[in-house]
């Protein structure tokens, strides 16, 4: 990590005319860590152009997603056809750009579903304790118990695939690690002295849970839920590769290298383009969420 | 006679572990008076912190009565004793965990404002911040920073100006200079004391510390093992320590004098486990004057006129043991 500019960034330095000090939350602290940090702002830049064209998709993309033009098919990148064409003639470029909107979304719908479940969960198991953390968790180990993907598979297959099924078979497999998660940073917080301090004071349990407990429970959940996205977006392709997920013609990442696999011998492309669309989006992830992590670890705070 | 604020009676607390019951405050009683400050002193682990969370209901107790102002806190419901809470206070001792990381100066101040509702308008309750933060001497530019760009002493001040902002009549200090150095220590206890003339407050003050609880409190409370085993106004104490336990604690200060040659006391062996602990005196196994009654009936405190309480069989003929 570079920590070349640090000097001129001294929180002292940052004392308005009057001599107080302006308001600067914690958060703040941490978007100047993480601007130090190089491979997670690549990753924040990976990101943010994904979002983007996912939302002007329809202003970038040449063609549209559904577009056939079987004259044109199996064509290798030329001019015309950035990334060349499938074996529909259907444009692969436009295709992964409007493919961006479907992984997104499933990442992020998925995740958020996973995460104010589980978070909910972990929150009441790690404060009241005793037998309902006993049930709660015992519970998420019967979850955790089955593998991740064959749980989503199984899910996929009693409510039949789809997007909205992808997102919630996605979501329920990924409840236990938030429910663990938001359970231990409870549990640490459960016994600290600001929390008796707000109970001195006559604070209920509601304050204290969203007062004191959230805002400093949130880091971890930061991090897990922005590597979460990129375990979604991958169980997602997975399923729609085997045929469980999103269906054509929506453009889904997986689905269209499941689709390319027929052609991967005399046309490589077809598949290698979606592969790479994946790849560089979860690499973006983790290396925000592994900034992220950093960021927020106060024992790295210098 | 001077009136009381708080009277505890057989107060007791037990946690239970997985080994037995630890007997964390086991029968312990004691009073303070108005505008007074009981020292309450005794080794790690005693139950000394313990005792403090009880009487505030921090912590509920397994049994025994805390009467404050002639009531008994102990019978009051959930509402009554969120009402009580604006009497009773407590500062901290770690000012570093005792503080929410993200909350800034003024929202740690308001909270017990915030929390009861004490003020409908929001300029009324930034003006009674800014007060509470000129009373405990924290610069008013500070308001918005955050507890994390603050040194120790500060972080106490915040801690006292939060437990002040009900305008309590008691605070329990738990220890609230232990965690800083020792010139910040001077500083803040003089604060205490300067607050406790202007608001005519009620100190309970725990310390591990001798010179300490010396310096701040009216009478001083010995406790060792989950009980009170000597509790008497400091200057007799200091003079004249009468149960074995505070004439060893006592011996252990050290005199900045080379002239002075006195008796040291050396404790032998371990504090015994407080889990299940036997019949007996809880200091039979290291009190150098024991004798085979110390082993069979727990001694219980007792007055011994001029306000003096003493929990020993031979309070005034201790003779060395001939073992």
């Amino acid at each position: 990590m570079s920590n070349v500019k640090t000097a001129s960034q001294n929180p002292q330095s940052q004392v308005a005319s009057n001599g107080t000090k302006k308001k600067r939350g914690p958060w703040r602290e941490v978007w100047r860590r993480m601007k130090k940090n190089k491979a997670a702002m690549v990753g924040l830049l990976i990101i943010l152009i994904l979002i983007l064209s996912a939302i002007f998709a329809d202003v970038i993309a040449p063609y549209g997603y559904d577009e056939q033009s079987l004259v044109d098919r199996l064509q290798t990148p030329n001019s015309k056809h950035l990334l060349g064409t499938d074996n529909f003639g259907r444009d692969i470029f436009s295709r992964i750009i409007y493919g961006s909107r479907i992984s997104l979304q499933v990442g992020f719908i998925a995740v958020g579903i996973a995460a104010i479940l589980g978070g909910t969960l972990g929150a009441i198991a790690g404060y009241y304790g005793g037998k309902l953390d006993n049930v709660i968790m015992r519970c998420i180990d019967i979850l955790l118990a089955i593998p991740g993907i064959l749980l989503a598979i199984a899910i996929v297959a009693t409510l039949g695939p789809g997007l909205r099924n992808v997102m919630i078979a996605v979501g329920i497999g990924s409840i236990p690690s938030y429910a663990r998660i938001v359970r231990a940073s409870v549990l640490s917080l459960r016994d600290q002295e600001f929390i008796e301090a707000a109970r001195a004071v006559g604070a209920n349990d509601f304050r204290i849970i969203t007062k004191h407990i959230i805002p400093n429970s949130m880091a971890p959940i930061i991090v897990q839920a922005t590597l979460g996205v990129a375990n979604a977006i991958l169980s997602a392709a997975g399923l729609s590769f085997l045929g469980l997920g999103i269906q054509p013609p929506t453009p889904e990442w997986g689905a269209m290298l499941s689709n390319a696999r027929h052609y991967l011998r005399d046309y490589p492309h077809i598949a290698t383009f979606p592969g790479l669309a994946i790849m560089i989006t979860i690499f973006g992830l983790n290396l925000l969420g592994d900034g992220l992590r950093d960021a927020l670890d106060p024992r790295l705070k210098s | 006679m001077q009136e009381r604020l708080l009277e505890v009676r057989n107060l007791k607390k037990y946690f239970s572990t997985k080994k037995g019951l630890l007997h964390a405050v086991d029968d312990v009683n004691f009073f303070i008076n108005k505008g007074e400050t009981l020292g309450l002193v005794g080794e790690s682990g005693c139950g000394k912190s313990t005792t403090g969370r009880v009487v505030l209901r921090l912590l509920e107790a397994t049994g025994g009565e805390i009467i404050f102002e002639d009531k008994d806190i102990l019978q009051f419901s959930k509402d009554e004793m969120r009402e009580m809470r604006k009497e009773m206070q407590i500062v901290f001792q770690d000012p570093f965990a005792s503080l929410n990381p993200r909350m800034s100066v003024s929202e740690i101040i308001a909270e017990p404002l915030r929390v009861n509702k004490i003020y409908k308008d929001k300029i009324d309750m930034s003006k009674r911040v800014a007060e509470l933060m000129d009373t405990v001497g924290l610069a008013e530019r500070l308001v918005n920073t955050y507890p994390h760009e603050l040194d120790g002493g500060r972080r106490q001040r915040i801690g006292i100006a939060r437990a002040l902002a009900l305008k309590p009549k008691f605070i329990v200090q738990d220890e609230p200079v232990s965690a800083l150095d020792v010139s910040i220590q001077a500083q803040i206890l003089n604060l205490m004391d300067d607050l406790q003339k202007e608001f005519s407050l009620t100190y309970l003050f725990i310390s591990h510390d001798l010179s300490v609880v010396k310096h701040v409190s009216d009478r001083i409370a010995v406790m060792y093992l989950g009980k009170i085993v000597e509790l008497s106004d400091y200057k007799s104490m200091f003079k004249e320590p009468k149960h074995p336990y505070t004439q060893a604690l006592l011996s252990a200060i050290p005199v900045p004098s080379i002239e002075v040659k006195r008796e040291r006391i050396i404790l032998e062996g371990d504090v015994p486990s407080p889990i299940n602990p036997p019949e007996g005196c809880r200091f039979y196994g290291r009190c150098r004057y024991r004798q085979p009654i110390c082993n069979e009936k727990t001694p219980e405190l007792e007055d011994i006129g001029n306000d003096r309480f003493v929990a020993c069989h031979f309070t005034n003929n201790l003779k060395e043991a001939t073992v």
